[in-house]
């Protein structure tokens, strides 16, 4: 059979009729539509709830770790020139973040104010002459990869202008490595429960559309007896689909809004241990458009998506001989 | 217009075929009534010249479409060629009166200048004017039987084929429905009617085919409806 080749003017015509028939098909069909949203709401929100969790707890490991640094104690006999060498030699470590220098005179004045307390240290210490080292303190970008700043330190030539071992060494370098560890495999555990947790939302979105137009198989059914094609049967099930996803995904940004600015006292007061709760909601005021846009394009991706697969087995000319 | 030649569909090889080396011609403009007993194969026949089903043997020809070299992809342009009218209605649950029968033109992409100018000559025709913005579900059964014929013809095919339109309608509502297929079938449609309705078949006094077992029975010019 000879198909008229469509002109762009038929096309827009189809896309108007498609765009306007999911439209329809949403006000006229609400039960479905919000049993459906309702799902996609949940299952969005919770999603952006472990979003946020991931990155309050990434923060807090993040403010742990930023205090983690390694300080390289210096003899007296050091010379300036050498000490700049030294510094500058550091640097020049990809790890490196910062290099800071704490003189003999400095290292006395942090000594003396941190026992500003203990009468007898001070009585102690004022009565010798300064013993405390002039240090090096060197902050690494990444903690798990600290050796390679280690081994440089730790080279024969630039040991000689050490007077004792880096911070980096003995019980505190255990108590580094462990908190290294444990960051790290919570960091990747929480990566990993969000990417498992948006899978799962993306499977239980899928079977309730898939639910919302197995209800609709029989139209689907007299559509095709009709004799209209297939985008033209599908089309109106994706835009709607589409608008379920628009609608949960910006009422779940609207709910986890309300919910942050509701409990924006209490988060500000509160603390968990260790654990920043009133960063969740900086991080989600900072990333606000970001979360808007990304949900909302996930939520239309799903949705258009599901309904793509789930129109697919009635869609079929299954005919046979 | 209409041609099968040795039609046989087997839908269970265990069984016996629901039509059986079935050959018939229809003429343009003719109205032919299919008649059976349930289960004789009137439906697959309906279903083989919708291409819903494909014939195990033999050739079937509609409007110079040859099925057996027709492709899945050209399947919805011969269906927009032939009108359908079905014994449940296959109304749109969700569409008006206006919508079901809008539809039939929008998928084969007629400007909506048009459908605004066909519609409402063809509700004159089925009797249903004023009745656009109801939804199917405030219908009654010829009303809704009446919509279904208005979205058959509103395309205007050559050919339409209607099995057991009258099946589920009081004696009255049956007769208004076969009426407007008589109007039509005057318009130059070639119509292809099935029912088991002894009085429809003995008023109208048209060609009739007696299908009984799957196999054609009879073919006469004009007939009675003869026990089967």
């Amino acid at each position: 059979m000879k198909h008229k080749p469509k002109t762009t003017n038929h096309r827009l015509t189809e896309l108007g009729r498609i765009v306007k028939t999911g439209c329809i098909n949403f006000v006229r069909n609400p039960w479905l539509a919000i049993a459906a949203m309702a799902m996609m709401l949940v299952t969005l929100t919770i999603t952006l709830f472990l979003i946020i969790a991931n990155a309050t707890f990434g923060n807090t490991v993040q403010q742990i770790t930023d205090k983690i640094d390694i300080s390289v104690y210096l003899k007296d006999s050091v010379t300036e020139s050498q000490r700049s060498d030294f510094i500058g030699d550091i640097k020049q470590i990809p790890n490196v973040k910062s290099v800071s220098y704490l003189s003999k005179d400095d290292a006395l004045e942090a000594y003396k104010q941190q026992n500003a307390s203990n009468t007898d240290l001070l009585v102690a210490i004022s009565q010798t002459d300064n013993p405390l080292p002039a240090s090096i303190q060197i902050k690494p970008k990444d903690v798990n990869n600290i050796d390679a700043i280690k081994n440089f330190i730790e080279k024969p030539e630039n040991k000689e202008l050490q007077s004792d071992e880096t911070s980096y060494s003995g019980d505190r370098k255990e108590a580094i490595d462990k908190i290294t560890h444990a960051t790290r495999f919570m960091r990747e555990t929480a990566v990993i429960g969000v990417v498992i947790f948006t899978i799962i939302s993306a499977l239980i979105i899928f079977n309730t559309i898939q639910m919302a137009i197995f209800n609709r198989r029989d139209e689907i059914h007299i559509m095709r007896l009709l004799g209209a094609n297939t985008n033209y049967i599908r089309g109106p099930f994706v835009v709607e689909t589409m608008l379920y996803g628009i609608i949960a995904a910006v009422a779940s940004i609207i709910l986890v809004g309300s919910l942050f600015r509701l409990t924006s006292s209490t988060f500000e007061a509160s603390s968990l241990g260790l654990l920043d709760i009133s960063y969740a909601s900086r991080y989600f005021s900072k990333n606000f458009w970001f979360i808007l846009t990304g949900q909302t394009i996930i939520g239309i991706l799903i949705g258009a998506v599901s309904s793509i697969i789930a129109t697919k087995r009635y869609l079929k000319f299954k005919a046979v001989k | 217009m209409i041609l099968l030649d040795r039609v046989t569909k087997i839908y269970n090889k265990d069984a016996a075929p629901a039509l059986e080396r079935v050959s018939l011609h229809v003429e343009p403009k003719e109205f032919v009534i299919i008649v059976g007993a349930s289960g004789a194969g009137k439906s697959t026949l309906f279903k083989l010249l919708t291409r819903e089903e494909k014939p195990t043997s033999g050739k079937i020809i509609v409007g110079g479409i040859d099925y057996e070299t027709l492709k899945d992809k050209d399947i919805p342009l011969l269906r927009r060629k032939i009108g359908t009218v079905f014994q449940d209605f296959k109304l749109l649950p969700n569409k008006t009166v206006f919508e079901n029968i809008a539809y039939a033109l929008e998928i084969a992409g007629t400007s909506k200048r048009e459908i605004d100018h066909t519609i409402p000559k063809v509700l004159d025709i089925v009797g249903l004017k004023g009745k656009e913005k109801n939804m199917p579900t405030e219908l009654s059964g010829g009303e809704r039987q009446r919509v279904a014929i208005a979205r058959a013809i509103v395309r205007q095919p050559k050919i339409l084929i209607a099995d057991e339109p009258t099946g589920n309608l009081d004696p009255k509502h049956a007769w208004d429905i076969i009426s407007v297929l008589e109007k039509i079938n005057r318009f130059g449609t070639t119509v292809l009617l099935t029912t088991h309705n002894q009085d429809i078949v003995n008023k109208l006094k048209r060609r009739v085919i007696t299908i009984k077992d799957g196999k054609v029975a009879s073919d006469q010019a004009t007939s009675g409806y003869k026990s089967i």
